[in-house]
């Protein structure tokens, strides 16, 4: 793998962001909306409840990981479409880039502005509502790794269904986060699913790390195994995307979908 | 290394005898439909070769084949010594193309584009490279403009700057004048004539304009329904074949094609 390309793919991004109002927006904006509305819906909880629960912490503390996951998978997905919006595949595929180094390029990325976002959240978190994520210490690695995984191999299994669907299937993957957010037990222990849920919960990074979460914030020492095991499954998950991507690309190369990419070619 | 010989970038040592493209049986076939029949040719360096044929003939889809855009039903593509199929990055780092129908990304700027692709194609010296391809091709004062806002023509010279950004030895133009004023496409003409004398380059250059490949191929191939119909040199084909010029041959080549006589591809 050649760092220039890479450094290719990245620096595009950059140049569209800068230049663009609107893509730098959804870094600061949206994060600090979502912080202001859910620390006042958590800070409303603990004034009402009686139940000892800390909503801050489990509550706020859930939807500021879920949104770096979320953002790590959007991050991806939109530097892919802005190729498909550019209609720049022919460009783009015709030069010596491998696919390895693109798609490497879309996640360095993505970590780019989610970390930025990140930080963003976690000041605003901590300043306006007092969350302190000190307080899941050393575990706070192995929580923030899988979600990053999971979040990438997301991003590129995206990315891999817009290249085979055609560009209008975008408003398909957008939602995947929020339809996995039922199974990936943000807001609630995996105990409250049916059973028929569990097993998918299982297979899910995100689930361990929620449950990893509360356990600590409930003053429990979270077991080492389920957490080891989230690191492995988010790894698993970005080799099979990648693999899936690297697939779908043979195919629209093979059936000549990449050169016609710019129509609609829903089949 | 021996005088004779020279290095690419992609690394490998071709003898001056190796074409610097070389198609082989190539076929592609959609389902149903035969898009590209064996089709068999060469290019040399400091050639450029005209690819002729109606709409739907099967030009571009050679094109995307050598590009590695598309993969063949059948046949082999070689660039300078790199198969396609095996070897892709190393045979595309010598190759670029410029083609009406893919512009650049508009919301970059002309040296944003330049360098974002400079980067791609692992280009040394970058900066120099692109000040030089901006002064070549009269881009300066558009270089901070965003490509979306330029005229067709201008932004076919930014794609032809950025089909020189690697020094190719193999240059791939599909309609490159086709939005351009007279002028303009003569320009250009010029400048693309030069690169395959001087810089050694081969060109693959399809037109609908018979007068531009006249002037500037020093082969044509007439292609039609995906089969390679005629090849020869396009000052003397037309009397070769009875007709007063390229245009009327082309004509008479899309509407009945041959199948014998000089310079017909059995």
């Amino acid at each position: 793998m050649k760092l220039q390309p890479v450094a290719g793919i990245v620096l595009r991004q950059l140049y569209l962001i800068r230049g663009s109002p609107v893509r730098v927006l959804p870094i600061f904006a949206w994060v600090a909306v979502d912080i202001v509305l859910w620390g006042f819906i958590t800070r409303y909880l603990d004034s009402v409840s009686a139940s000892g629960i800390n909503f801050v912490s489990t509550l706020l503390g859930a939807v500021l990981l879920w949104d770096l996951f979320t953002r790590i998978m959007h991050g991806i997905t939109t530097a892919f479409l802005e190729d498909v919006w550019s209609r720049n595949f022919l460009n783009l595929f015709a030069t010596p880039l491998r696919i390895s180094e693109y798609v490497t390029g879309l996640v360095l990325t993505s970590l780019a502005t989610s970390t930025l976002g990140l930080i963003i959240m976690l000041a605003l978190a901590t300043v306006c509502f007092g969350l302190s994520y000190l307080a899941l210490g050393a575990l706070l690695i192995p929580l923030l790794l899988t979600l990053t995984g999971f979040g990438i191999a997301l991003g590129i299994l995206a990315s891999a269904l817009v290249l085979r669907l055609g560009p209008a299937s975008e408003w398909l993957v957008w939602p995947l986060p929020a339809l996995l957010s039922p199974f990936a037990c943000v807001f609630y222990p995996l105990a409250v699913l049916p059973h028929w849920m569990r097993p998918v919960a299982y297979a899910l990074p995100p689930a361990y790390v929620f449950e990893g979460m509360r356990s600590v914030l409930g003053g429990r020492t979270p077991p080492a195994a389920p957490l080891a095991c989230a690191v492995l499954l988010s790894l698993a998950y970005i080799v099979a995307a990648a693999y899936l991507f690297s697939r779908v690309y043979r195919y629209a190369v093979r059936t000549g979908l990449l050169a016609r990419y710019s129509a609609e070619t829903v089949n | 290394m021996s005088p004779d010989r020279a290095t690419t970038p992609g690394g490998a040592v071709d003898s001056p005898g190796t074409p610097v493209l070389s198609v082989r049986n190539l076929s592609k076939r959609y389902a149903r439909l035969l898009a590209v029949s064996e089709v068999s040719f060469n290019i040399r360096r400091g050639e450029i070769v005209g690819l002729l044929g109606p709409n739907g003939a099967g030009k571009t889809t050679i094109i995307n084949t050598v590009l590695g855009l598309l993969a063949p039903t059948a046949g082999a593509i070689r660039i300078g010594t790199r198969d396609i199929a095996r070897e892709r990055a190393a045979a595309l780092a010598r190759t670029n193309f410029a083609a009406v129908y893919a512009t650049l990304p508009g919301n970059l700027t002309v040296r944003q584009n330049l360098r974002f692709f400079g980067l791609i194609y692992a280009v040394r010296n970058l900066s120099a490279r692109i000040e030089s391809l901006l002064q070549q091709f009269d881009l300066r004062a558009l270089g901070e403009k965003k490509c979306g806002v330029l005229s067709s023509g201008e932004q076919t010279r930014v794609s032809l700057a950025k089909a020189l950004l690697n020094a190719p030895e193999l240059l791939l133009l599909d309609e490159p004048t086709a939005s351009l004023d007279p002028s303009a496409a003569q320009i250009i003409r010029t400048h693309i004539r030069d690169l395959a004398r001087h810089g050694g380059c081969g060109i693959l250059w399809t037109s609908h304009n018979m007068y531009e490949v006249e002037e500037v191929c020093d082969r044509v191939m007439f292609l039609s329904r995906g089969r390679l119909l005629l090849e020869g040199d396009p000052k003397r084909l037309p009397s070769e074949h009875g007709t007063r010029n390229l245009e009327e041959l082309f004509i008479r080549l899309a509407r009945e094609p041959l199948t014998h006589g000089e310079g017909a591809i059995p």
